[in-house]
């Protein structure tokens, strides 16, 4: 049912072309961090804790270290020695990288043991003894705040609680007002429960120290490779131009590779101690323990609304479980990340959300698995309410949303929070969406199905949008490095070029769209232009790729310097024309770019021609350098404000639970599109992700604080037999303050369909009385709503 | 001990641990990085390769069972500088993006074609259907098996034609 995505052809610039890197990676030649292999490579393994909450009594390393071909034990004492057994988290917390004091969540390093081969470190792991005492964990964050909570972060100064912050937004006396005097209000408990983005590939790292240059290497998966190197100066205290950072092939990112881990430190103090570079690979349950989770928001929303259905305001409490140490990786303003545009794609009066961080037993993490910095937390929020207030007003929830959706007549739009939606015609979105769907024969579908007690259909929507493509600057910054992405382009004698970038590709085609970005704006042929990304030593400064950055900020600065270099090439070109510059114009067609005098297309100079002459003996005018070359950094004035219109039809099974997505529609609008092809694979890849994390992905924890989906046994991604195939359409807006009117889409997809997903499940319940039940909806847990009391999928079921 | 296992064709004899998992063995001991490792518990099969023309997850699979076999992984696929028809038709449909998976989904989608060459779109995501992918939503993924399946009956059909042609 989807379009045709395959490429036959390499365009000028935009539309659908095949990916560069796929000649790699169809050969098995991409070169993933495990398969950096170095002389003399020793390799690290972590012993990590059994428990959640313990004291460490003792640490003895000696059997492990007596053990053949064991190289190094580092511990917490070892690096308190150095000065290291506790770093900097990005939300200006710190984190033990080995523990010293107390364990404080399943799964932490608490030792590292470096060997000659893989095998021998983890058998070395396996007799280092560690004494625990053992202590009551905080498992339910709704309890962590109680006074008698044990104190998880006794190592800070003066604790005495796990409150962790308190963040609002919006107006509270306003929207308390609305309420007052509301016709209707409903409210609704709910839980976006903890995930793990769980990319294929693992985290991992290889350092390597030379002794001689005082030059530190680190290859790891980083989708922020410049905030990687920055932050190992300030963590190891080592000059940061002696530090490069390699961020190779990425095996999948989706947020979970944007923080430092305990493991990378541990390499790097591994290749120092012993002198020779040192891998560290991290196995699949200690990624899904240990390395960053998302969600995890406990969330009352509540809606004011006048009895035909206009809303009037939103109310949201949250209490936000950020694990053992304050780890999340969003900008310093934004503890609670974006959630602040949890209005979501409505017009409504008033709002307020109160959001409180707190601290329990479990890994530290928070913004990761494509949320764009908590929107998706913000838009199951009000797409879930929308739908509870439909249940309230026994209305239709397309009718309902159509009802309240921001008119376009209303953009540049400014919500009740304060965020400034560039662009959008949400309308059209939701009405194609709808009749892609067929929603009133569906609807007929359904009212059939209801007389009978078999498979019920259930019809969910859900409308986001998204605020992608952090800063500016001056708002948004980690750690106080502002939120700004650079890029260099340079354009060789004869004509190819050579783009460098500071964001890093997990798999978004990054080496093709940028290509093509160039090739939109200088008429190079995209196969011209090498994109070069990924190394510190190689790229200049910026941010990274996270919160659907790549396109707003990146992209944004690959136009802005190709046309740098486009005006440099009209002064060369004026030179070798002997015409003013003034009187040049420039044009692509399909054979290239060109500087052409006015009303004589003729008399021109194609980019390659003016790439030669600018590096040859043409004597150029004063002031003007020669070479083809521009450096620019991009500093965003606004977020880009995707958004879309997503349909989800399910099969619901009373007498089992069972839940079958039968389609989904999902109609997305991210201004301009640079490659349909990779758009539309990324909307695919977030749509899955929407139905696992709806249905399948359930990681509890008992009483005790274990991990209870520590291992692809228990936490269930969704394979090809649980996914539909995809049903696209587009809408475009362009982004009026982008330079090519792209918007961000990386995130759009696991954003906006959970929400679709749930409800359209809770749509198939609603003539059994179930109004709501948290993800994920397993069979298990659509049998208990079915029966009265839908699961707590935090905690693990008794 | 001391093993010898023909991989794409060459055979490599070495000694190993009896503990070694073919997955490493192929990484570590052959330099063929092709074959990626995604998981511990056969679940996302990241590590697919074909053990005597059967896709295996080679985590779950000791190098030393493979002593007197043969085994194919990613690296073989391509054969005189000509790519596989799955190989073309990942790339040609888009089906992969990290390309993490990629090379057990290739394996598994040749063994499908070797033995079904016309499978419909249920077949292919069943068959796929014990391994992960994070990216592609499966959507290319399927796409992609049957772009080659097209592929491969359309030279088929050139072969018997020409073939045709010579008898007449």
């Amino acid at each position: 049912m989807t379009q045709d995505t395959s490429g036959t052809t390499t365009p000028m610039g935009f539309g659908r072309m095949h990916r560069k890197e796929d000649a790699r990676f169809i050969r098995g030649r991409g070169t993933y961090v495990d398969d950096v292999r170095l002389p003399g490579m020793l390799h690290g393994a972590i012993l990590r804790s059994p428990h959640a909450h313990a004291r460490i009594l003792s640490v003895d390393a000696s059997a492990a270290e007596a053990y053949p071909g064991v190289r190094a034990v580092i511990t917490g004492a070892t690096l308190e020695t150095l000065n290291l057994a506790w770093m900097p988290t990005l939300s200006a917390d710190v984190q033990a990288v080995l523990a010293t004091d107390k364990v404080r969540f399943q799964g932490q390093e608490v030792a590292f043991v470096v060997a000659e081969d893989p095998y021998t470190a983890r058998d070395a792991v396996e007799l280092i003894d560690v004494g625990y005492e053992p202590l009551e964990p905080v498992v339910d964050a709704r309890r962590a705040l109680d006074a008698d909570a044990p104190v998880i972060r006794d190592d800070l100064e003066g604790r005495t609680g796990n409150h962790i912050f308190d963040w609002e937004a919006g107006d509270r006396a306003q929207t308390d007002a609305i309420f007052e005097r509301a016709e209707v209000t409903v409210a609704q408990d709910m839980l976006y429960p903890r995930v793990h983005p769980a990319p294929l590939e693992t985290c991992g790292a290889v350092a390597d120290f030379d002794k001689v240059t005082g030059k530190l290497t680190v290859w790891c998966p980083t989708q922020a490779p410049h905030a990687h190197r920055t932050l190992y100066a300030l963590v190891a205290g080592l000059p940061e131009h002696k530090i490069r950072v390699i961020s190779p092939d990425i095996g999948g990112g989706f947020g979970g590779k944007v923080g430092i881990y305990p493991g990378y430190v541990c390499a790097i103090v591994g290749s120092i101690v012993t002198g020779r570079p040192v891998k560290w690979m991290e196995d699949r349950s200690e990624n899904l323990m240990s390395t960053a989770f998302a969600r995890d928001y406990h969330m009352r929303g509540e809606i004011a609304a006048t009895r035909d259905g206009r809303i009037l305001a939103l109310r949201v409490k949250v209490v936000a479980d950020h694990g053992a140490f304050n780890g999340t990786a969003q900008p310093t303003k934004f503890p609670a990340g974006f959630f602040g545009v949890f209005t979501g794609s409505y017009d409504i009066e008033a709002a307020h959300c109160e959001v409180t961080g707190v601290y329990t037993n479990k890994a530290p993490g928070g913004v990761a698995y494509a949320c764009s910095f908590r929107i998706t937390e913000a838009v199951y929020l009000v797409e879930r309410m929308i739908d509870v207030l439909a249940c309230e007003l026994d209305a239709d929830p397309a009718e309902l949303r159509m009802r309240n959706l921001i008119r376009p007549e209303r953009f540049p739009y400014t919500s009740p929070t304060g965020w400034e939606y560039d662009s959008g015609d949400y309308p059209r979105a939701l009405r194609l969406a709808l009749d892609m769907a067929g929603y009133d024969k569906l609807r007929a579908e359904q009212a059939e199905r209801r007389r009978g007690d078999g498979p019920q259909l259930g019809i969910g929507i859900s409308f986001f949008t998204e605020a992608v493509g952090a800063g500016p600057r001056r708002h948004m910054d980690i750690l106080g490095l502002g939120m700004a992405d650079g890029a260099e382009l340079r354009v060789h004698p004869t004509g190819k070029a050579v783009l460098r970038v500071s964001c890093q590709s997990q798999g978004q085609g990054h080496e093709t769209t940028f290509a093509q970005i160039v090739a939109a704006e200088l008429g190079i042929p995209p196969d011209d232009v090498e994109v070069v990304h990924g190394d510190t030593d190689q790229t200049p400064f910026g941010l990274g790729t996270y919160g659907s950055r790549s396109t707003p900020v990146s992209g944004a600065a690959t136009a802005i310097v190709a046309r740098k270099v486009r005006e440099r090439a009209r002064l060369v070109a004026a030179a070798m024309l002997e015409a003013s510059p003034q009187d040049l114009e420039w044009s692509v067609s399909e054979t290239g770019g060109r500087w052409s005098v006015q009303g004589s297309a003729g008399h021109g100079r194609s980019i390659q021609e003016i790439a030669m002459a600018a590096h040859s003996n043409l004597e150029l005018p004063e002031g003007v350098e020669g070479h083809l070359d521009a450096v620019t950094v991009y500093n965003p004035p606004n977020l880009t404000y995707p958004f879309g219109a997503y349909v989800c039809v399910v099969e619901v099974d009373p007498r089992t639970g069972q839940v079958k997505v039968r389609r989904f529609v999902a109609v997305d609008d991210c201004g301009v599109r640079i490659n349909p092809m990779i758009v539309e694979g990324q909307i695919h890849g977030g749509l899955a992700d929407g139905v696992g994390m709806a249905l399948m992905q359930l990681m509890a924890f008992d009483e005790d604080g274990n991990h209870l989906g520590a291992s692809f046994m228990d936490y269930l991604l969704p394979t090809a037999l649980e996914c539909p195939s995809w049903e696209l359409g587009e809408t475009v807006t362009p982004s009026p303050h982008h330079p090519i009117g792209a918007k961000g889409v990386g995130e759009s997809a696991t954003v906006g369909s959970p929400a679709a997903v749930v409800n359209a499940v809770l749509d198939a319940l609603r003539p059994y009385g179930v109004r709501h039940a948290d993800m994920p909806l397993t069979p298990a847990n659509v049998w208990s709503a079915l029966r009265g009391s839908p699961l707590r999928t935090d905690l693990a079921i008794t | 001990m001391q093993i010898t296992v023909t991989v794409n064709g060459q055979p490599y004899t070495r000694d190993v641990e009896p503990r070694l998992l073919l997955v490493h063995f192929l990484r570590d001991h052959l330099a063929l990085t092709g074959t990626h490792w995604g998981c511990d518990t056969s679940n996302c099969g990241a590590c697919v390769v074909h053990l005597d023309a059967t896709p295996v997850k080679s985590c779950t699979v000791l190098a030393v069972m493979c002593d007197g076999h043969e085994v194919t992984t990613v690296e073989g696929l391509e054969r005189d500088g000509e790519l596989d028809a799955v190989q073309k038709g990942f790339a040609e449909c888009h089906g992969l993006q990290c390309g993490f998976c990629t090379p057990g989904m290739m394996l598994t989608a040749r063994w499908l074609l070797d033995n079904d060459p016309d499978p419909d779109e249920g077949r292919i995501r069943e068959t796929i259907s014990g391994q992960l992918c994070r990216c592609t939503g499966y959507e290319n993924i399927v796409r992609a098996v049957r772009w080659a399946a097209g592929h491969e009956a359309g030279r088929a059909a050139a072969g018997e034609g020409a073939r045709e042609g010579t008898r007449t």
